[in-house]
């Protein structure tokens, strides 16, 4: 295994979520899809750790799954409130900001 | 000396802005007349009193120069804001504020019981202040500040009763008339400044250097210069607005026939005489132009019915004259003129007013007839005005007009002499047609007179003697004096010199012409039938009757096409091209914004493209540029 495989399974697991972000419509699915990519990440930040032998990586990918767990809590609060709202997860449901008559 | 000449100018700019703050902030009922009529004639009279100081103390070469302060300073080249005293401009101020005074204190009773009396006075001593500023001033751009100030103001005076359209329209007229001029004027100023090089502006420094000046140059700045003085002193072609002018209360007209405004033109040229001096043909032109002037403006009053505006025709007729004098060179006959015609123009203009105000503002001549009986000291004034104006002996404006008309014989002008004397005649002829008709005839009306104050009678008193004897001044050779007034003001003269006997004759042949006036006048309107108002039945007459159709000439070729230009302009060029590149540009940006709209469509997952496609774009630009 060298890092390459690492890297290359980060990128395949990071645009999996960007075109989950982009074309999805369920919340759920999109919040899932935005956790893949920081997901990604943090495999790309473990496997260089590794290949360097320091644990400056590592640690950065512990504190990272912190602040995502944390951030689940606030994004599926949410998304249930928006549910509350408008009885969908439909993200195109949610359009006030739009021109008005686009 | 030189306090006591800037206190002579600012006194009469003090008193104006005195009058106009009391009368907006203060005066609510607008009655405080006593007021104004103190401060509006104290001030022009401590002017007065100082300008005869100035005059008795003004040596023969003096050039005194008085400077209120350095206005301008660019490098080297520096303008002052400062006032010269020498002969010349000390005689104009003389009799401008001493007539000036004179009517200010006819208008103070003319003017009684008019709600703008404040503000009248207020215009009145600011007129005063802008002539002695035109007048006094030591380099031309100061005199232009006069000369401008004395435009505005006869505008806001010409249109004193602005409730009234028409003088509105007569306002405007001369405003614009004079602006044509004056556009002339500063012309003519810019090519003397820009073909010298020289480090001030003044008089002194001007006729030091414009010898520099090749003589076409020089033609052309003494042409524009006298455009200038066409349009302030009326003559053809700018003069449609003096006649239209007489929409201003009498005093104004007064005002600005005798002592300030119409004088402006010819006191200009009479500066830069040592100018024209070297352009003779120039000279020529400017006499011709005062020559078909005089004889244009005797034509039309002879026909004219309204007291003022034949005092008006007459004025241009005598603004003629003097063109012709300073024209030819004689600089000091055309200033003499123009003093001996501003006591009896103002005279004239002041009797007309009070028989204005006796009949009930009542103007037309043919609704007079036989004041003499009722107002008899008026009638008399009004004698002596119409005596010295026709050229009389021994009245004023017999000795100036002869010298002028001697000085175009002798120069060898015999047209200009014989067209000079054709207009004394008629000159004679229009104004006793004005003095039989008003005064003497009976015209069948029913004549109930108004009080006339003694406020307006007074002053008269004093310019009759003025217009008597005034001629007295400058008598020559030939009448046993010695031109006193033309060696006082000492200018640089070209007079041409005939021999004593032909001198005589030629005066004697004006007082006949003049007599012969005065005789047809009497023959016709006091011997004749009852006169009725001129009708334009023969051609002639027709023409005569409508001013020769001169302003209707001016609107087919001037006002008529600009405003079709500025028509079309409207439609075509403004709709079809300005207003075609707005609406494009403007309707671009409504799509374009159309467009842009469309990306702001509310959906989350269009904005993570959108940042996507950002954030995409600045990753390839890093890689692209190898690094941050």
């Amino acid at each position: 295994m060298t890092p390459e495989h690492y890297i290359v399974l980060a990128v395949v697991l990071f645009s999996i979520g960007l075109v989950g972000t982009i074309a999805r419509k369920n919340l759920f699915v999109v919040y899932m899809s935005i956790e893949m990519m920081l997901n990604s990440i943090n495999l790309v930040l473990a496997a260089f750790s590794r290949t360097n032998g320091t644990e400056d990586g590592g640690i950065i990918a512990i504190f990272m799954i912190g602040v995502i767990a944390a951030e689940a809590v606030v994004f599926l609060a949410m998304i249930i409130s928006l549910f509350k709202l408008k009885k969908s997860v439909n993200s195109d449901d949610f359009s006030l900001l739009k021109q008005r008559g686009a | 000396m030189e306090n006591m000449i800037l206190w002579l100018i600012l006194l009469p700019f003090i008193s104006a802005t005195v009058i106009g703050l009391i009368y907006v902030f203060f005066d609510k009922s607008k009655k405080a007349t006593g007021i104004y009529t103190f401060l509006g004639i104290m001030f022009p009279v401590v002017s007065c009193i100082l300008a005869f100081m100035v005059v008795s103390n003004v040596g023969e070469d003096d050039k005194i120069i008085a400077t209120a302060f350095n206005w301008l300073a660019l490098g080297d080249f520096h303008i002052e804001m400062s006032f010269l005293v020498d002969r010349l401009s000390a005689v104009m101020i003389s009799f401008i504020t001493f007539i000036g005074t004179l009517i200010h204190i006819y208008a103070a009773g003319y003017m009684r019981g008019d709600e703008g009396f404040g503000k009248f006075f207020a215009f009145f001593n600011l007129f005063l202040g802008s002539m002695l500023v035109l007048v006094l001033a030591a380099n031309p751009i100061i005199m232009f500040i006069g000369w401008e100030l004395v435009g505005l103001v006869s505008y806001l005076l010409v249109g004193f009763y602005f409730k009234d359209p028409e003088n509105m329209v007569a306002a405007n007229k001369a405003f614009i008339a004079n602006r044509v001029g004056d556009f002339g004027f500063i012309i003519g100023l810019g090519v003397l400044f820009v073909s010298m090089d020289v480090t001030s502006f003044d008089f002194a420094t001007i006729e030091a250097n414009f010898m520099q000046i090749d003589n076409g140059t020089l033609a052309l700045i003494g042409i524009m210069l006298f455009v200038g003085a066409m349009g302030k002193s009326a003559q053809i072609p700018l003069y449609v607005w003096l006649p239209d002018a007489m929409a201003g209360p009498t005093p104004v007209s007064a005002l600005i026939h005798a002592a300030t405004m119409v004088t402006a033109g010819v006191y200009m040229v009479a500066r830069f005489g040592f100018l024209y001096n070297e352009i003779p043909d120039v000279g020529l032109f400017i006499a011709s132009i005062g020559a078909a002037s005089a004889l244009l403006a005797a034509l039309i009053a002879t026909y004219q019915t309204d007291i003022k505006k034949i005092l008006a025709y007459s004025t241009m007729s005598q603004l003629g004259y003097m063109f012709v004098a300073v024209g030819l060179g004689a600089y000091s006959f055309g200033i003499f003129h123009v003093f001996t015609h501003a006591f009896f123009k103002a005279l004239l203009f002041m009797g007309a007013g009070a028989v204005i105000i006796a009949l009930h503002h009542e103007q037309n001549i043919f609704k007079m007839g036989r004041m003499k009986v009722f107002t008899p000291y008026i009638a008399v004034i009004m004698l002596v005005g119409t005596l010295a104006i026709s050229g009389i002996p021994p009245f004023a404006g017999f000795f100036s007009k002869d010298a002028i008309l001697i000085e175009a014989f002798a120069t060898g002008h015999y047209v200009i002499w014989a067209i000079g004397s054709v207009t004394a005649f008629l000159t004679a002829f229009y104004m006793f047609r004005l003095y039989f008709i008003v005064f003497v005839s009976d015209m069948g009306n029913d004549i109930h007179v108004h009080y006339v104050s003694k406020y307006m009678k007074i002053p008269l008193f004093f310019l009759a003697i003025g217009s008597a004897f005034a001629g007295f001044l400058n008598l020559n050779g030939a009448y046993h004096g010695n031109l006193l007034f033309s060696d006082y003001i000492n200018l640089p003269d070209m007079i041409g010199h005939v021999s004593h006997a032909l001198e005589y004759s030629l005066g004697g042949l004006n007082v006949l012409i003049a007599s012969a006036g005065i005789y047809f006048a009497y023959k016709k309107f006091v011997l004749g039938e009852r006169p009725t108002e001129p009708v334009g039945d023969t051609p002639w007459r027709k023409l005569a009757v409508n001013k020769f159709l001169v302003d209707e000439f001016y609107d087919a070729i001037l006002v008529r096409p600009v405003v079709a230009l500025s028509d079309n302009l409207k439609k075509i060029v403004d709709k079809g091209f300005v207003d075609a590149i707005i609406n494009i540009s403007s309707s671009g940006l409504m799509i374009l914004s159309e467009m842009f709209g469309k990306l702001h469509n509310g959906k989350v997952r269009y904005y993570a493209f959108y940042i996507l496609v950002g954030v995409s774009m600045i990753s390839l630009t890093i890689l692209f540029n190898g690094g941050v």
